[in-house]
Order: C-alpha cells, then structure tokens, then sequence
C-alpha cells in the first residue's frame, strides 16, 4: 500500500525542481487537451511557448507583459512573506491607472518633463490609498484581508467603469468609453527604440531588486519573515506587528499602482475599461511560482507573460477562445501546489516486515 | 508473570517495537499488569511512554509483537475497539472540545446507540460520578470548567464505559497536592474493585506512594520493572537515565541584595473568554535571588509573563526596574533595559521553528550589535549564536540548525543561554525545564544559579513543585490570577503551598522583606 | 403593494444562488476547512449544468451535471487541504482561478446559445397565503430546494450525531482522532458537501437566474458567499437572513432605476461589495466575539502526527 509519509527535513531538491515539474505538467497537460480537441498538439504547443518570443518583436511584447506582473508580484511577496494575504492587487493596479488617468488629463494642456513624473505619482499615491484601506481595516477593525480586498477590486472596477463612462470620457470618442489620448509629455519613455516595451520593465526589475535586499539583508525583511511564519514569536520579539502590516499593504499598493499607472501611460496611451486583463491575479500566481524571491518571481513574471502571449497566438492562429490563457495559469497554479506538497512529504510503500536502521539511535525525539 | 500478587493477567505486552522515520519509539518492549494493580510506566521525555500508550489504545499500530489481554491474543485496531474491550485513555492533554457541554463530549466517545438518549445518559453520568467521588454537572460547557473538573470529566467518561484498565498519562501535572490527594484516593477505590490501572508520570514520590508496581523505559527500551515503595527515589531515577547523567542540581544558598524591580497593583482584564484576569499583583524581587510562582496551569501565568514581558501593555499598576515604570514598554524596549524573558512554549513563541538557530538569536539579541542602521549584520549574527552554542552545551550540527530540528532539552538549553548572554538584570522563566531531558533540565538549573549568583532577579514560573524547592529561596503562588504572599522556602511547607495553590489566601499582601 | 411584493419576491431569488453556495461552505468551514475556491466551483457548475442541459434537452440533467462538476472541483481541492496538508488559502485560490480558466475554456462555444430555464411553480395552497405566499411559495423548484437545504443543514448541525461529529473536528481536530473520530473521512465530505451546494448554486444562476451563460457570470458571488458565512457567525439561522440581505442590495439598483432615480449602473452596482464590506466590519470589530463563533481550528491544515 502507497502512504503519504512526512519526510523528517524538508526537501530543498523538491523546492527548486517542483516550479518545474509544474510546468512540464502543465504542458503535457497542454498536450493532451490539444489532442482532445482536435488540434495539433506540437503545433499548440509551439504557438503557445515558441513563437511568441522568436523575433526582437516579440521580445518587447513579452517585456511589455511582464512589466505589470513584475511590478505587482514584487509588492505582493512582501505582503505573502509576511502571510498577509492581499489578493487587491487587480485593484491597486486598475485605482493607478485610475489616477494616473485623472492626473494625466488635467494636465493635458501642459508639457515640461516634470509632467510624467507626476502623474507616475498620481498612480502610486491612489494605489496606496486604496491599499490603506484594506489595512487599516486588518489591523483597526480585525476584517479578514482576503475578503475586504476582493470586494475592494470590484469596487474599483466599478469605480473605473463610472469613470470611463462619465466624468472622463472622451467628448470626441464617438461614445466610446475611453478617455481622451494622452499628451506625449505623460507617457512613458520607450526602453528600447522603436519597440512598444518601455520604461515600465525597468521599474518592475528595480522593484524585484528592492525586494531582493529587503530580505536578504535588511532588518525589515527579518521582521516581515517573522511576522509571517510566527505570529506569537513576532509578539513575544516586539516586532510591531501593526506597523509592518501597514508598510507591506503600502508597498503593495504602491507597486500595483505604479504598475497600473505605467500601463496608462505606456502601451495603451489613454484609460480604457480593459486596462487589465487580469494581472493583479495572474501576479499572485507570479509570487508562488516564484518562491516568493526576488530571482525567482523575475523569472515567473516572464514565464506567465508568455502565457497571455500564447493564448492571443492560440487564438489568432489556431482559432481557441482567449480563455485558454486563464485556463494554463490555473494549471500552473494547481499543478505547482501539488508538488510543493512533496517538498514535506514522500510515497512510502508499506510493509509490514521490518527493516533494520542502518544506524543505532542516540536520542529519540521529543515527543507528545 | 509480573509482580504484584494476582491470579488474573489483564494485559500483557510482548516485543512491541514501533518505528518512526529516524527513531525507534518503542524497541521490544515487554509489560505485564494483572487485575486491580497499579502500574507505573516510568521514562523521561522521548523514552517510548506515550508511543506504548498509543499502542494499547488502537492509536496507533505496533509495527512487531503481541497484546495479549485477559489470555486472548489482540490486535487493538482503533480507540472505539479498545473501549469496546475495556480499556479507557485519560490523556495528558485533554481531549475534550470545551464548546460542547459534558454530556456532548461524553456521547461522542460511547457508540452511536447508547448516546442517543441524552435524559438516560445524563443520570448515568451523575451516577457514576458521585460514586467515586468526582461530581460532575452533564449540561455544563467544558469551557466553564477548571483543569481538575476537566479531568474529571476524562476519568468518568471511561467509567461509563465499564474500563478494566484505566490509563493515566501525567494525571498530575494540573493538581493541586489536595487534587492529588482526592484522584489517588479514587483510583485506590477502582484497584480494589478490580480495575488496573496504568500510570504514566515522572514524578517519582507520587509513583512511590501510590503505585504497586513499575516499568521503567529508557530510549524505548525496558531498563528495570521494580516495586517502586521498595526503593529509593534515586535508584529509580538511575533506571531512568543511566550512570553517567547528573540528576540533580546542587544549589548554594542565595544571598540577596537590594530590591530591583517593584510590582505594584498590577491587573488586567482579560477580553478573551477562555483568558484569565490579573488582579492587584504586588511583588519585590530583589539582586541575587530566585523567586518562584507555583500554580496550575490557567491561573494567569501567561497573563503574568505577557505582562512583564511587554506583550501585554494595557493593565493597570506600576512595573518599576530600578525605579523606572517600564509597564507601557513594548518588549524590545525592555530588553534594552535588561528584562529577558524565557516563554512557556519554545516553539512557535520563544523560536521560530522553521528559522536556524542564528536567526532565532536575532529574536531577541537584536540590540547586541546584530544590526547596524536597518541592516543585519549576518556575521556578528553567526558569532552570536556560535557563542550560546558553546557556552551552554546545545548538542547540534551548527548554527545553521533550524530551531525545530533540536530536541526540546537542546533548543531550551539554546534560549536560555541566548537571555543570559545578554547579560539581563531581570529574567522572567516559564516552565524552563517542561518536556525536556534531565540532563539538559540540570544544566538549565545550573545557568538560573549562575545568573543569581552575578546579581540578576529571576522569576520562576513552574508547576513542576520539586523544581521550585530546589531553586527558589522564596515561593508563592499564582490562583484565578491573584498572588498569594511570598515566604521563604525554608519555612514553607508543601501544605500551605498547595492551600496558595487553590486561592486560599488574602491577596494584596506585599511580600515579606527578606532580611 | 404589488411593486414591494415583487421586489421581495426579487430578493429571495437574487438571495438564492448566494444562501445554496454559503450553506455548502458553512458546513466545510464547520469541518475545520476554508474553501476560498467557491467562485471556481460555481462557474464550473454554471457551465456544466448549461452545456449539459442545452446537449440533453433535460433542466434536470443539467442540474445533476452541475452538482457532479462541483463536487470534482471540491476534490481537488480537498486533495490539496486535507491528504496533502498544503496552505489552503493557496489551495483556495488555485481552484478559483483554475475554475474561472477552465469554465472560460469550456464554456466558449456555448456563450449566446439560451435555453428556456426553470419556470415558477407555485406550491397549491401555500402560494394563496397572502404576501408570503407569492414571496415564498411561488418559485422556480431549485428555490424550494434551497429552503429544504437550509432545514436540512440546521437541524443536522444541532440534532445530529454526525453534526456532532463536524463540530467536534471543526473545534479540534487533534483531540478527535485522539477520541478514534474520523477525522480526514469527514472533512472530505464536507468539502465535497460544499462543492456540491456550490455546483448547485452555479447551476441557478445559469438555468434559472439568467439562462445563459457568460464568463465570470458568478461576479464575486462567491467571495460574497464566504463573507456571509462569517457574518452568520457559523449559524444557518442567521446564514439565510444574510443572504436575503444581500440578494435585496444586489438588485437595489434595478429597484432603484425602476423607481425613477437617476444614478449611474456602476455606482449602484458597488453596492454589494460595499454591503459585503460593512457585514464583515458590524462582525469583525470585536475580536473576542467572533473567537466564541469560529471554528476553532478554521484553516490550518491537520497532519496526523507520530
């Protein structure tokens, strides 16, 4: 009979090869789904993970994915780290483009330099905000976070939505809900010349380099780290437990606010209702994935910026619904929980004849 | 063929062996116990005692050997069959769910038939109780009741269940010595009615006075079977543990300077409702002495220590070291004025159980220069707990250990000496040496000891009584979150003690000045 | 007279989809589980009981499908939580967004088709009760299977041996395998349990609600749906009057725009979630309060140890 045993140490192999094993999961998984409906398998699988990145074109656009998911994953493993579960990022993410929006057009009559920086800043501040909420009912009213910042992301949509179609909207839009074009002093750099990808990438790996010496070497990261797998050992240390809730909220909120607020001022150049295709979620797969390290959710960001690429590809050339994005990223998810579990446990056969320890005991364990 | 005088074997064990990944709990162990005999199971933490337990009671399945019981050979599958054969389990932690009621907890052990009428069960609950003198209200919430009660409520839910052996794992680490008293006097009654009973405990008087025989494990092995009245407390405490380990401290007399910290109407209401209040605590502790804090556990010793450590910051009265208040302190700022506190649990508390022991140190040892403008200086951390390592004898492979990999001895012996490397003035010790070995239980007596002797104030908090007379040379005790008055330990009888124990006291007195 | 009658007739069936989905997660939270996956779970019984029904021409098959695609989802997640011991907020949240993906997927070629959904029945007799009557007792049938549900499940919890059992293994899980109690055995039919109402929620909403099926038709029903349950405090008393609570602020805007006011779709339709968001502060101020309730051992997984 195969039992599920838990291993005395965890295993450090399984830690680094689980990511993995989920992905190759996930693409045969992948494969066989192709094969189900009727497609080609190899070519799914090409136009999925290959073709999106052959050419310097699709580079940039895979740069220009990750840029969001970056910048949001980085903030939000500050919060898992610390075990606050914050799922708005979706919401920080839609209130900076939000306020970057409303910055953008009252100052569209104006240019200068000091233009883009602002409403850069107008983003940051309204995601912050938006995360202050959700803090200050965690640590002042005792709400659970991962309820109030989900209704707080639909709150936001709906707020962008009421935006988009009232206040903001674009006189000359033909009706459309979309906001005027933004002046060329409010919009991002590109990174490199006569791409689409802009500066946006560069602030994400700033951020992951952030969160790198956070908890590599400052006192902080020790204390977030604390708060998060010991409760009562960060009380008993005098960690303030309040004041580290807030400023991981706050570095959220203002990563997916920058994030949202980049997106604006980037690719899109103005405020649509679509501003998001979901990166607030996709970025908390992002952080698993990643191991909630800096090296790591870098390189996840990319992966999962791949996979909204391959599902347009999958779309445009072999005519699957656009869902088929979401569904490998749920895959993902599921799959890399599954084997994050072999990291504490293993199969064992059982059996009822004995087999010798190869070493005499020294001291038996401590024991209930 | 065991030793106590009887006809009929009720329980026989044969080679049991059981194994877990990287121990050998139970290693052929050999145990015989005939009707009506009381049997003590004798070992120190992590000897096999709870593991053979659990093997009796269908827990868990041996991995070799036989049970044998009443002549007919076993297998005890799981805890419903082994009630059915008669074999009741009162543990060490209560398993009782404190919001269902006595009845409830009880019902939930009895097979589905015979709980469904709650009018019947109930008049047999009350029956059975009053008879061996433990009485019991069956409509009552489990939350409502004291750890006493609560054990009650263990022993009388396999009472109704017609137990010929009764299992007892550390009955009386929750008594008070009158508690005591009343449970002994019970569990006599049901050996003479033909009832065995198996008792689990490290307490070696208790065992010598009540029990008629006993079985002593070590490393999961049997090291000696004994009549326990027969010989002397040392003899068995050397089954326990061998030749060569010390097994117990020797103390110097303590000399006290002047007071260092003053307690003055401390209180606090507890908003939880399973918590204990503090009320009107007044307390001197002076240099160069250890005072200690009998009580059974949820008298408030946690409140005690919260509030002393900082984490409780709320309460009313005054906290004086050295003159200043510290009581609206938050802990790191304690430290820097030298209060080091050691909590009742090691693990999830005073460790973080997935975090090295270096980065442990850094819990508390932050203001020793591990830190320098925000950062952490990873190297001095290393030293640090390369230093308490050392010092105080923690048996592991390096500073790189995570705390929960240590065994409780070793990871306490690793706290302890991280506090006193701090050189504190004030250290505050909760059951320090609970669950852990008794060579690491010496050497952690022995650093309390040294740090008096350099002029620190200790309080020692402890249910464990013999751990107090050795140690402190003033005691008192802690009851529904009031302070008895404090007397030398010299003049205080185990008596009085135990009267202080149950709240049989005027609260409010200032402790004696020690001349 | 008629408009209030209608409006509160509006309110039990917007009440509907969330009371079915909250009494399948109070008994798993009651069990010691929290499922976060409930938005995944309805979507994939939203989506097979509508492809099921639309292939086979049967409401009722569409509705058996929903609740067999609730119950698989729930056990990949009880997989995860209860013999794999993961985080199962993690667990929870891969199944939501695994099952929002995976509805997306499989439900492509079905959006715009419609199908005719449930119809009222109105109960003989009951339904000629003045007010409560049209109210109550004039429903589509899963309606009526909501009300046996909510009885079912209160008086399983209070009377039961096996509602007992639950809260025994809610409150302490430890302590019950102690006492022999089947503790995994029973989790798992909690959970499945939970999926099953959840399927069944999602099949409501697309067979009866609005038969149709749309991406992400559920709108944050679920996450609603575990709100509820805390602001229940556990109690399936109390479950039920949350539910229509929440069921009349869902459809107060339409109330409202019928009644004349001028006010933006969007705003109003914030009013859910700002509900949502209030129940949780009235519930969660005081700590010690909600201690009482709680299951004691809600969300953390169980290992059974050495």
């Amino acid at each position: 009979m195969l039992l599920l045993e838990r291993r005395p140490v965890p295993s450090s192999l399984m830690r680094w090869a689980s990511p993995l094993l989920a992905l190759i999961l996930t693409i045969i998984t992948g494969f066989v789904l192709f094969l189900v409906m009727g497609k080609d398998p190899v070519e799914g699988l090409k136009f999925f993970f290959i073709t999106p990145v052959s050419d310097l074109s699709g580079l940039s656009e895979l740069g220009l994915k990750m840029a969001p998911l970056l910048l949001c994953a980085a903030g939000l493993t500050v919060c898992y780290r610390a075990r606050i579960w914050n799922i708005g990022a979706e919401g920080h993410f839609l209130m900076g483009a939000l306020g970057a929006s409303v910055m953008a057009v009252q100052l569209s009559e104006s240019g200068g330099f000091w233009v883009l920086p602002l409403v850069l800043l107008a983003g940051v501040l309204a995601g912050m905000l938006w995360a202050a909420i959700a803090a200050v009912l965690k640590t002042h009213l005792h709400c659970n976070e991962i309820l109030t910042t989900i209704m707080l992301n639909y709150i936001a949509l709906n707020l962008l939505l009421f935006t988009v179609h009232g206040p903001l909207k674009d006189p000359f839009g033909f009706g459309f809900p979309q906001s005027v074009m933004f002046a060329d002093s409010a919009l991002l750099p590109a990174l490199i010349p006569g791409t689409r990808l802009h500066l946006g990438l560069a602030f994400g790996l700033f951020a992951a380099v952030a969160v790198w010496v956070l908890f590599a070497r400052s006192f902080i990261g020790f204390q977030l780290n604390v708060v998060g797998q010991d409760h009562r050992a960060a009380a008993f240390a005098g960690f303030g437990v309040r004041r580290l809730t807030w400023f991981a909220f706050l570095v959220g909120g203002a990563t997916a606010g920058l994030a949202g607020a980049s997106e604006v001022t980037g690719p899109i150049g103005q405020l649509v209702p679509q501003v998001s295709p979901g990166y607030g979620y996709t970025a908390i797969i992002v952080v698993f994935l990643g191991r909630m390290n800096a090296l790591g959710i870098v390189a996840s960001s990319a992966l999962l910026a791949l996979t909204f690429i391959g599902g347009e590809m999958l779309q445009i050339g072999m005519h699957m619904p656009k869902a088929v994005t979401g569904l490998f990223q749920g895959l993902l998810l599921f799959y890399l929980l599954t084997c994050d579990a072999f990291i504490h446990y293993r199969i064992r056969r059982k059996n009822t004849a004995q087999q010798p320890l190869n070493a005499a005991v020294t001291t038996a364990p401590q024991e209930a | 063929m065991g030793l106590f005088m009887t006809a009929a074997i009720r329980l026989k064990l044969e080679n049991i062996v059981k194994e877990y990944p990287g121990c050998r709990a139970n290693d052929g162990i050999d145990l015989t116990v005939g009707a009506g005999e009381i049997h003590a199971l004798l070992g120190e933490n992590g000897a096999g005692k709870s593991t053979l337990m659990k093997v009796i009671y269908g827990v868990i399945q041996p991995d070799q050997g036989r049970i044998v019981w009443n002549g007919h050979e076993v297998r005890v599958d799981n805890p419903a069959q082994a009630r059915r054969m008669g074999i009741g389990m009162v543990f060490q932690h209560f398993s009782l769910f404190e919001t269902l009621t006595v009845a409830e907890n009880i019902a939930l052990s009895l097979p589905a038939d015979e709980a469904r009428n709650r009018n019947k069960l109930n008049q047999r609950i009350r029956e059975v109780s009053e008879r061996y003198g433990m009485a019991l209200d069956p409509r009552r919430y489990v939350s409502t009741l004291s750890v006493g009660e609560r054990q009650r409520v263990e022993i009388v839910r396999c009472l109704i269940q017609e137990t010929t052996l009764l299992i007892l794992d550390e009955p009386t680490s929750v008594l008070t010595p009158q508690e005591v008293s009343a449970l002994f006097a019970t569990l006599r009654k049901l050996s003479k009615e033909g009832c065995s009973i198996l008792f689990i405990s490290h307490k070696l008087e208790e065992v010598r006075s009540l029990c008629h025989t006993a079985t002593v494990l070590r490393q999961g092995r049997v090291s000696g079977d004994c009549q326990p009245a027969d010989i002397s407390a040392t003899d068995i405490a050397r089954l326990m543990v061998g030749e060569d380990t010390p097994i117990s401290t020797q103390v110097t007399a303590a000399e006290p300077g002047p007071t260092l910290v003053e307690i003055r109407g401390l209180g606090w209401k507890s908003k939880d409702p399973f918590g204990t209040s503090l009320s009107n605590v007044n307390l001197n502790l002076h240099k160069g002495e250890i005072v200690g804090i009998a009580g059974v556990a949820g008298n408030g010793q946690d409140e005690l220590l919260k509030a002393l450590s900082g984490e409780i910051r709320t309460g009313t009265g005054t906290i004086s070291l050295d003159g200043v208040n510290i009581a609206s302190l938050f802990p790191d700022q304690r430290r820097k004025l030298g209060v080091a506190i050691v909590p009742e649990e090691r693990l999830g508390r005073g460790a973080v159980p997935d975090m090295s022991l270096a980065d442990n140190a850094l819990l508390t040892a932050s203001g020793e220069g591990l830190v320098s403008r925000g950062l952490v200086r990873s190297g001095r951390v290393r030293e640090f707990s390369r230093e308490v390592i050392r010092r105080f004898g923690v048996r592991c492979t390096s500073e790189n250990n995570t705390a929960g990999s240590l065994s409780g001895g070793n990871l306490q012996k690793y706290i302890i000496g991280r506090e006193a490397l701090q050189n504190p003035r004030l250290l505050v010790a909760s059951h320090p040496t609970w669950g852990v070995d008794v060579g690491s239980a010496v050497a952690i007596h022995e650093s309390l000891v040294r740090l008096r002797d350099e002029g620190a104030s200790i309080l020692l908090i402890s249910e464990d009584l013999d751990e107090l007379y050795q140690l402190c040379n003033r005691l008192g005790a802690l009851c529904d979150g009031r302070l008895s008055p404090l007397a030398p330990t010299s003049e205080l009888n185990i008596e009085q003690l135990g009267q202080w124990m149950a709240g049989e006291f005027e609260s409010g007195e200032v402790a004696h000045a020690v001349a | 007279m008629e408009l209030i009658i209608n409006v509160l007739a509006a309110t039990v069936v917007a009440g509907t989809p969330l009371l079915l989905v909250a009494l399948g997660e109070l008994i798993c939270e009651r069990s010691g589980v929290l499922n976060l996956g409930q938005e995944g779970m309805m979507l994939m019984g939203a989506v097979a009981g509508f492809a099921a029904a639309l292939s086979s021409g049967s409401l009722l098959v569409g509705v058996a499908a929903a609740i067999v695609a609730g119950i698989g989802m729930s056990l990949l997640f009880a997989f995860m939580a209860i013999t794999l011991a993961a985080n199962q907020y993690a667990a929870g949240l891969a199944l939501t967004i695994f099952g929002t993906g995976l509805s997306a997927f499989l439900g492509a070629g079905f959006v715009g088709s419609s199908i005719d959904g449930f119809s009222r029945v109105a109960i003989p007799l009951l339904s000629d009760i003045p007010v409560l009557g049209r109210v109550f007792f004039d429903q589509d049938p899963l309606v009526y299977v909501s009300f046996v549900a909510f009885a079912g499940v209160a008086l399983f919890l209070r009377y039961s041996r096996g509602g007992l059992l639950l809260r025994a293994i809610g409150e302490d899980p430890e302590a019950a395998n102690a006492n022999g109690l089947q503790v995994l055995l029973v989790r798992y039919l909690a959970v499945a349990f939970g999926g099953g109402m959840a399927g069944l929620a999602g099949a409501y909403l697309s067979l009866a609600y609005t038969p149709l099926w749309t991406e992400n038709m559920t709108a944050g029903r679920g996450w609603i749906a575990l709100a509820l349950v805390v602001f229940a405090t556990w109690r399936p008393e109390r479950l039920i009057l949350g539910a229509y609570l929440f069921g009349a602020a869902s459809i107060l805007h339409l109330v409202l725009q019928g009644l004349g006011w001028k006010s933006s779709t969007e705003l109003l339709a914030m009013l859910p979630y700002l509900v949502t968001i209030l129940m949780l502060i009235l519930l969660s101020w005081n700590p010690a309060r909600t201690r009482l309730s709680t299951p004691l051992s809600l969300g953390q997984p169980y290992r059974p140890g050495c």
